[in-house]
């Protein structure tokens, strides 16, 4: 009987000791696809021929490498990871059909590891939204409930992990793209430091703010997919070359003596008191585990948002300038000249939200606004990593909600997209200021999962995973997952 | 009304590196199109640029040997714009933080020392080049060029003719030759030249209204299409006419230039900071071997040169035009007790053999210890400038010794009296007028009998030794 859900170490087990081979996984995966994903629409695409080979390929890595932990264990990737010849669409038409000669450096090291790409799942066109809803393709639904959404912009990602599909999945961070689905669908969402991981294979929305990194079932699964893909990488020269920390090792399973700060600017106002309360129980929760808690000030974060959709949409406008139809994906027919080949294939090509983004862009970086706007934008940028950088003088990790309110339906986000752009309110800073940052499912109110977002200080995710995991093994989450999912793997 | 004109050149300079700027690929000239590329310079998605610390390197020894304050630490901008010969919509350039700043380089204007300013030195990556169809089916384009490593050379607007612009250029050239930064090779499009001419009334401080020339392909070309720009400007200005700001294409079938695009439409690059690259932090180590790595540089060469080996500043200036050959010389005059001599002959028959063989100085097969020696056996009346000639040309030819040519070929000149007087004898003998011309004090009659004694020895015997071995035996 095998059950994603059951984690990273119990899928090696059986794999070692023979009760499955590496292709009973890849035919669970594609059966509970096949199963599930009519409704939960999670994949854009699956790879079984890839995959059955792949499983043929990685069975000998299975046993000779006991140290590996991804060995024979398949993985999905969120669309906007390039992966050679299989197609990689960020969920806009503009790219339909494009299939890259080069694999991005993270999948790759999966790969390396034994890993086993089953198929690409779907994301907010080039990760821009935060329901999965902005998708060019379909929209993706949350598996705890499948009215409401998975959050986004790596919606498919958590929603294939949360509905046991793969045992893991990579998704992308920009302004919170991985904690908050992850937050949304009951799971494990970690936004590494900028840096930690190559974006080398990744399609750039804002090269300075995005981040890969691993959703899974639990925190030691993202120790673990972490420990694979982090590191130096030559192809990335925003890769930091920074030591790799021991992850799994650093889950000791005690917090005794951690100080944990908690901001005030981020558990008032904005935030639904259903999540307040969940998140607060879970400081008590903490601190009865032996963690100090402090309160500390994060004076310049109600900026964070403006400071956001200047900075993202500025880069973004340039990085998705490329896409112009001339070398590869979509070109509109009949344009008379350049210009109009131009302008009817980006028209046509990019979804509104997408367009929204680079026409803000576009203005912020343009001649005599630029001062006013990109300029001052990474002033106040700066402003908010320090206050971070102050904060973390006095604690060790900040404690936070991941998302200031609870998952909601289909088509219940607003039309207007400033009111959509505060709901990262709790995220977003943690992108600004380069630090990594972690969702662990805290509770379950009317039905929906509520995240407790634990952010850390410069390449220190040791410490948050460490507290994360501490959590985890006392949280009431368990149980309440348990009381969902308990019949629903076979 | 006379004007003056006010010229400053941008100049595009290709880095000598092996692979691209941002990525691994050969730059190479003239492969086949699209052979040299790869999903970082197509711009395809996902990819990453990662700084080829090579071209940086070069960059550098550029912006110092252009006396510039360098930057130890700047950064790369993206220059925003749609066009099919930029994959990624955008060029990687400096904007407002270029590695070098504030240089200058001299240029020697009718034997006066001019000191041209440079206002800025930046690095950025190359574009693709557009190709049309002749047939109007069509435009395709070749990505061989994206990514290969630039810098470009803003200088201030201190140039006043088109000669001086010409010289400014050449000076450059030379400078980045020197350095090993490029090969300078305008018609590859290594070096590549835009320049910015306005027209103002002499004692006027306020500039006039400038054009911008593109497309001007070598230095002769610079040089004709400000000319032609000048005269224009002149014309219209004399006429009362405005000067619109606007850029032109220099058109060389008719020498003319061509209004291209005016003023309103220029672009709005929207520079900012590449988020894909660190900033460039350039250590003291890093610099100082920069520094070492240029060598003396061709002002400085030209006058050791004349001071130290006497040359007239034409000579001087001429070999110093190419490292190689400036070497070549330097080699040689330490060599000979005559620098002047081998000037001549370097300059001469050399540059000439080399030419018409359409070979560059640098393919030479004679080493200046050979060359030396040519010039030794001149001055100790081994040899005649004449037979001189032909063995040089042997020795560019082969690659073989002088002295072996020589003595293969039996070339040594005959400078004993003893062996030449029978020859000279019979030589008088058959001449009778010739003699009595001599002996009536026509001196030039006497050529006529050297002549005849050359063709009996072949060339060998020694003219002056012949000359006054004819006068003792006519007037004795
Ligand atoms: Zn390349």
């Amino acid at each position: 009987m095998i059950d994603f859900r059951k984690g990273l170490r119990a899928l090696q087990k059986a794999l070692q000791q023979g009760e499955v081979t590496p292709q009973d996984l890849v035919l669970h995966s594609l059966t509970t696809i096949e199963e599930q994903d009519s409704v939960i629409q999670a994949f854009l695409r699956t790879e079984s021929h890839v995959a059955k080979q792949r499983a043929q390929v990685v069975t000998s890595t299975v046993t000779t490498r006991e140290d590996n932990v991804l060995a024979g264990i398949p993985y999905a990737l969120k669309d906007n990871m390039c992966y050679e010849g299989v197609e990689t669409t960020c969920a806009s038409k503009i790219l339909a059909g494009y299939i890259p000669p080069h694999t991005a450096t993270a999948a790759h090291r999966l790969d390396h590891a034994g890993g086993i790409l089953i198929g690409k799942v779907n994301l907010d066109e080039f990760a821009m939204g935060s329901t999965t809803e902005n998708s060019a393709y379909f929209s993706t639904h949350n598996p705890w409930h499948p009215d409401y959404v998975p959050g986004g912009s790596s919606g498919g990602s958590a929603a294939a992990v949360a509905a046991g599909m793969v045992p893991y999945a990579l998704g992308s961070d920009t302004g919170g793209s991985i904690r908050q689905p992850a937050s949304f669908c009951g799971v494990v969402g970690l936004k590494p430091t900028y840096g930690r991981v190559s974006r080398f294979g990744l399609v750039s929305y804002a090269s300075s703010l995005d981040q890969i990194g691993p959703i899974t079932n639990s925190v030691e699964d993202a120790a673990i997919v972490l420990s694979a893909i982090a590191g130096f990488d030559e192809r990335d020269a925003t890769c930091a070359n920074v030591p790799v920390d021991d992850y799994v090792g650093a889950l000791t399973g005690d917090v005794k003596g951690l100080r944990i700060g908690v901001a005030a600017e981020l558990m008032g106002e904005g935030i639904d008191e259903r999540v307040r309360n969940a998140v607060q129980k879970a400081i008590d929760l903490l601190q009865s585990l032996g963690a100090t808690v402090v309160p500390i000030h994060l004076p310049h974060l109600s900026y964070a948002i403006a400071t956001y959709y200047l900075i993202a949409p500025a880069e973004a406008s340039s990085n998705l300038a490329r896409f112009d139809g001339v070398r590869y994906g979509y070109r509109a027919p009949q344009a008379d000249n350049l210009l109009s080949m131009y302008s009817k294939t980006r028209s046509a090509g990019f979804g509104d939200e997408v367009k929204r983004r680079i026409l803000l862009g576009t203005y912020a970086l343009s001649s005599g606004y630029y001062d006013a706007y990109y300029k001052r934008a990474q002033q106040m940028r700066t402003l908010i990593a320090q206050d971070f950088q102050q904060a973390y003088e006095h604690v060790d990790v900040i404690v936070a909600p991941t998302s200031p309110v609870l998952p909601f339906r289909l088509g219940e986000a607003s039309d207007d997209p400033v009111t959509n752009y505060l709901i990262d309110i709790c995220t977003i800073p943690v992108n600004l200021a380069g630090l990594p940052a972690i969702s662990v499912p805290c509770d379950v109110v009317e039905g929906l999962p509520v995240g407790l977002q634990i952010i850390g200080n410069m390449f220190d995710e040791a410490t948050i995973l460490r507290v994360a995991d501490t959590y985890e093994k006392h949280s009431p989450f368990a149980a309440l997952r348990e009381a969902k999912w308990g019949g629903a793997a076979q | 009304m006379t004007y003056e004109t006010v010229i400053g050149l941008e100049v595009h300079v290709e880095l000598g590196t092996k692979s691209k700027i941002f990525c691994s690929c050969d730059t190479s000239f003239g492969a086949p199109p699209n052979s040299h590329v790869c999903p970082v310079c197509m711009g395809s998605p996902g990819v990453l640029p990662v700084l080829n610390e090579e071209a940086l390197r070069l960059g550098m020894k550029a912006a110092l040997a252009l006396n510039c304050q360098v930057r130890t630490d700047s950064k790369f901008d993206r220059k925003n714009y749609f066009y099919p010969d930029s994959p990624k919509a955008y060029q990687i350039s400096q904007y407002d933080e270029p590695i070098g700043e504030q240089g200058y380089v001299e240029i020697e204007v009718n034997g006066e020392k001019k000191r041209i300013g440079i206002t800025r030195v930046h690095l950025e990556e190359d574009a693709g080049k557009l190709n049309h169809s002749p047939f109007g089916d069509g435009s395709f384009v070749d990505f061989n060029r994206v990514g290969i490593p630039l810098i470009e050379i803003v200088s201030e607007p201190d140039l006043r003719t088109p000669e001086e612009a010409r010289l400014y250029l050449e000076q450059i050239k030379a400078i980045m030759q020197y350095c090993e930064v490029s090969e300078c090779k305008m018609e590859e499009g290594s070096l590549r030249c835009d320049a910015n001419i306005s027209l103002r009334p002499y004692g006027q401080e306020a500039f006039g209204t400038k054009a911008e020339i593109k497309n001007m392909n070598s230095f002769r070309n610079v040089e004709r299409g400000l000319e032609f720009e000048q005269q224009r400007q002149e014309k219209a200005l004399t006429r009362g006419e405005v000067i619109v700001q606007e850029t032109r294409r220099f058109d060389e079938a008719t020498g003319s230039t061509i209004s291209m695009r005016g003023k309103e439409d220029a672009h709005d690059y929207r520079y900012f900071p590449d988020p894909d690259l660190p900033r460039i932090i350039v250590s003291d180590a890093f610099l100082t071997a920069c520094q070492e790595e240029i060598p003396e540089l061709p002002a400085a060469k030209r006058e050791r040169f004349m001071q130290a080996y006497g040359l007239p500043a034409y000579d001087a200036g001429v070999l110093t035009t190419s490292r190689f050959l400036a070497e070549f010389f330097d080699a040689t005059a330490q060599q000979v007790s005559d620098p002047k001599a081998a000037s001549n002959w370097l300059m001469g028959d050399v540059l000439a053999y080399m030419n018409a063989s359409g070979e560059s100085i640098e393919a030479i097969r004679v080493t200046p210890t050979q060359f030396a020696d040519l010039i030794g056996l001149i001055e100790d009346g081994t040899i005649s400038t004449k037979i001189a000639k032909t063995v040089l040309k042997t020795m560019l030819d082969s690659g073989k010794a002088p002295k072996q040519i020589i003595e293969e070929q039996g070339l040594v000149q005959i400078s004993d009296v003893d062996a030449l007087t029978a020859i000279a004898k019979a030589v008088i003998e058959r001449n009778p007028a010739a003699v009595q011309d001599v002996l009536e004090g026509k001196e030039k009659a006497i050529g006529s009998l050297v002549g005849q004694m050359m063709k009996e020895t072949k060339g060998k015997a020694n003219p002056a030794v012949v000359n006054q071995l004819l006068k003792d035996l006519i007037l004795s």
